[in-house]
């Protein structure tokens, strides 16, 4: 594997002044800009666009998010929307329950890989499958990062992790889980869709994806769901700036870039629940 | 009103008239549960609680709440759980097996410090552990409520819901197949059980944008904007000291017959203790020196009134439908002060969960004589 070093800038002479921080800025509705993930993971960015989305559509006191349990985690105890911190795999049931009581509020869930395809699969299927009324993300990056990068379901084949060490093989560990594909079949599901964070253009398309998820689900139309692919170059074994490409190279072409299903103008589909 | 007059009128259960009607157990315990305000309930069937479900389903949406027939019990202690979190009054429940799903979240969910009912309406009484030691992960407790028969059920579960939003946590309601299934005549109206207690920590979203959202959590309570954030070993400390608060402070309660100089006193509870208790005054009738005492609550367990029984009596004889689970509380309860004998046994029909064909007064009568005529 090639190593790659930070790019060093040429300088003839030494710097004036000591080193300052220049801009500090945090993202609104999130507590404290500074996180303690890997440099380079693309959890952050994925939890500040959904973040960032809500508070777009004006949709911040309305708004109980649900979290699972992955690196993600690190953000339930830091936003500034309510929060309801479920089990490993768990979220959607609770988002169900919110919302069942709630019907006005705006219900996101947060899930990886991890907790929503592996531990907890059923829950998102059968909640997307009865239509109900909430938006669940998944951050997928192809492995747990928690636990220090383990083989999911969502793992594409040849993936190095620590336990498919020689890559994922179909004979050994089995085929992957196209989840946002699963999800788009069924009949309760309004909008799916998958991006990315590992470029700018997709930062800002995925942006638009969530947005949409939000607004079907104001709506009352049905399940919305967004997977977002993101960088987790700690559990894939792969230099920090390599992430991004690798994610492009290997993850994408499985788990492909776009929205995969759109109900949002058929008006006669809706979503369970009062 | 005549109970005739109920039937002809089908009245429903946002009625509940104070006038005793004639109910199936589960029916019952359904309407005093939405008398108690419960407007959310998850469940998935399995007998004996498919009933309770079945008049959830057909009762609760009229009054403006939800009932899901969930995928799982995994995923119905989870929509409860959620319910919960919104501060809406909440239950669901399932049967031994089903309440082994949903250990997992029921630790968690008391970690987090939500109210909840959960019934569990058991086959036999097997459970006793799962429920009074927790079938989950870590150090946490439930408050257990094991009524007799319909007519407690229905005080007890409307109780439990008072309980569980006065402290903040789970509350279980051991019923089983025969509370299920007894038709009685039994109101289901509200009881007072006094002042609601604040719901203010609950989660409708408004607080989202303030610089001060709201976060229910089972590891934290504490956010890192107030430069706290995770610190579990605080967090479960402090939430251990509260369920210790629980435990100290709410009332055990037993029911008692025939203790005054009892040289023997059986200890049942359930439907089991009404046998036991039928026994034991035909045994003292006879002149048997023979006492009984039924725990309501299983946790906190009436150690009490066990222990200063034991000041006088030489023995007690546990009758539990299961290989002796509670006989471990009342061990600890009389701590050597008196020998305490193991007098019951599963007894199941063919189909594992109906009529128990031990649960009768002559032969639960023959096994407390026996260990009368051992200890004298
Ligand atoms: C019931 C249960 N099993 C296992 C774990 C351990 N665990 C914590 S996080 C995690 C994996 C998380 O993976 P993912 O959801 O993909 O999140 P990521 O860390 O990759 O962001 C696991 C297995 C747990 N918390 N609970
Ligand atoms: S292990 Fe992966 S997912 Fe977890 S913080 Fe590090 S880069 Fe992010
Ligand atoms: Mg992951």
């Amino acid at each position: 594997m090639t190593t790659r070093s930070l790019p060093i800038i040429e300088s003839t002479s030494a710097p004036t002044q000591a080193a300052k921080l220049v801009d500090d800025f945090t993202p609104g509705l999130i507590n404290q800009g500074a996180h303690h993930l890997c440099p380079g993971c693309g959890e952050p960015i994925a939890m500040r666009l959904i973040m960032e989305a809500v508070e777009e559509l004006e949709l911040a006191q309305k708004t109980i998010a649900i979290f699972g349990i992955g690196c993600y985690t690190a953000y339930s105890n830091n936003l500034d929307v309510e929060v309801l911190q479920a089990l490993h795999g768990r979220a959607p049931s609770l988002a169900t329950g919110v919302k069942r009581s709630l019907p006005d509020s705006l219900v996101l869930t947060v899930q990886g890989d991890g907790d929503m395809v592996n531990e907890g699969l059923q829950e998102v299927l059968h909640t997307m499958a009865r239509g109900e009324s909430v938006t669940c993300f998944l951050l997928n990056n192809g492995v747990f990062g928690e636990t220090g990068g383990h083989m999911t379901a969502a793992t594409v084949l040849g993936q190095r992790t620590k336990n498919s060490l020689e890559g994922r093989t179909a004979q050994e560990h089995g085929y992957p889980i196209v989840i946002s594909d699963l999800i788009a079949r069924l009949d309760g599901a309004a909008y799916v869709a998958r991006g990315a964070v590992n470029t700018h253009t997709n930062v800002a398309r995925t942006k638009k994806m969530v947005k949409e998820a939000l607004a079907v689900q104001t709506a009352g139309l049905g399940g919305s769901f967004v997977e977002i692919l993101t960088m987790c170059p700690t559990g894939w074994f792969v230099d920090t700036l390599d992430a991004p490409d690798y994610l492009n190279d290997n993850i994408e072409p499985i788990h492909r870039f776009g929205v995969v299903l759109d109900r949002s103008d058929d008006s006669r589909h809706h979503g369970a629940g009062r | 009103m005549s109970v005739a007059q109920v039937a002809s009128s089908g009245s429903s259960a946002s009625e509940s008239a104070a006038e005793p009607e004639f109910l199936e157990g589960s029916e019952a315990i359904a309407r005093a549960m939405i008398s108690a305000g419960c407007r959310f309930f998850a469940g998935y069937p399995m007998t004996p609680f498919t009933e309770v479900l079945e008049a959830m389903a057909k009762h609760l949406p009229a009054q403006g709440g939800s009932c899901v027939n969930a995928e799982s019990e995994l995923e119905a202690v989870g929509m409860a759980w959620g319910a919960a979190a919104t501060g809406t009054p909440a239950a669901t429940g399932s049967t031994g097996q089903g309440l082994s799903l949903m250990q997992e979240s029921l630790a968690e969910i008391t970690y987090a410090r939500l109210p909840l009912v959960v019934l569990n309406m058991a086959r036999a009484q097997g459970d006793y552990f799962q429920a009074t030691r927790g079938g989950g992960h870590g150090d946490y407790r439930h408050i257990v409520l094991a009524p007799k028969d319909v007519t407690e059920a229905v005080y007890l579960v409307q109780e439990a819901f008072h309980l569980a939003a006065i402290w903040r946590n789970p509350v279980l309601v051991m019923g089983d197949y025969y509370i299920a299934h007894t038709w009685q005549s039994v109101s289901t109206a509200r009881i007072d059980f006094g002042p609601e207690p604040d719901r203010s920590w609950a989660l409708d979203g408004a607080t989202g944008g303030t610089g001060k959202a709201k976060l229910i959590s089972p590891i934290a309570d504490t956010k890192r904007g107030d430069d706290v954030g995770y610190d579990l070993a605080e967090f479960y400390g402090r939430r251990g000291a509260e369920l210790d608060v629980m435990g100290r402070e709410v009332q055990p309660r037993a029911e008692t017959g025939f203790l005054e100089g009892a040289d023997l006193v059986v200890v049942a509870y359930g439907t089991v203790a009404q046998y036991v208790r039928e026994a034991v005054a035909n045994l003292r009738a006879d002149g048997a020196k023979v006492g009984y005492i039924r725990p309501i609550t299983l946790y906190p367990f009436p150690t009490e009134v066990l222990r200063n029984a034991a000041s006088s009596a030489k023995a007690f004889a546990v009758y539990e439908n299961n290989r002796g689970q509670m006989i471990e509380d009342v061990m600890l309860s009389v701590m050597e002060r008196a020998d305490v004998r193991f007098i019951g046994g599963l007894s199941v029909d063919s189909s594992g969960f109906g009529i128990a064909p031990d649960l009768d007064v002559t032969s639960v009568r023959a096994r407390i004589q026996t260990t009368l005529e051992e200890i004298s």
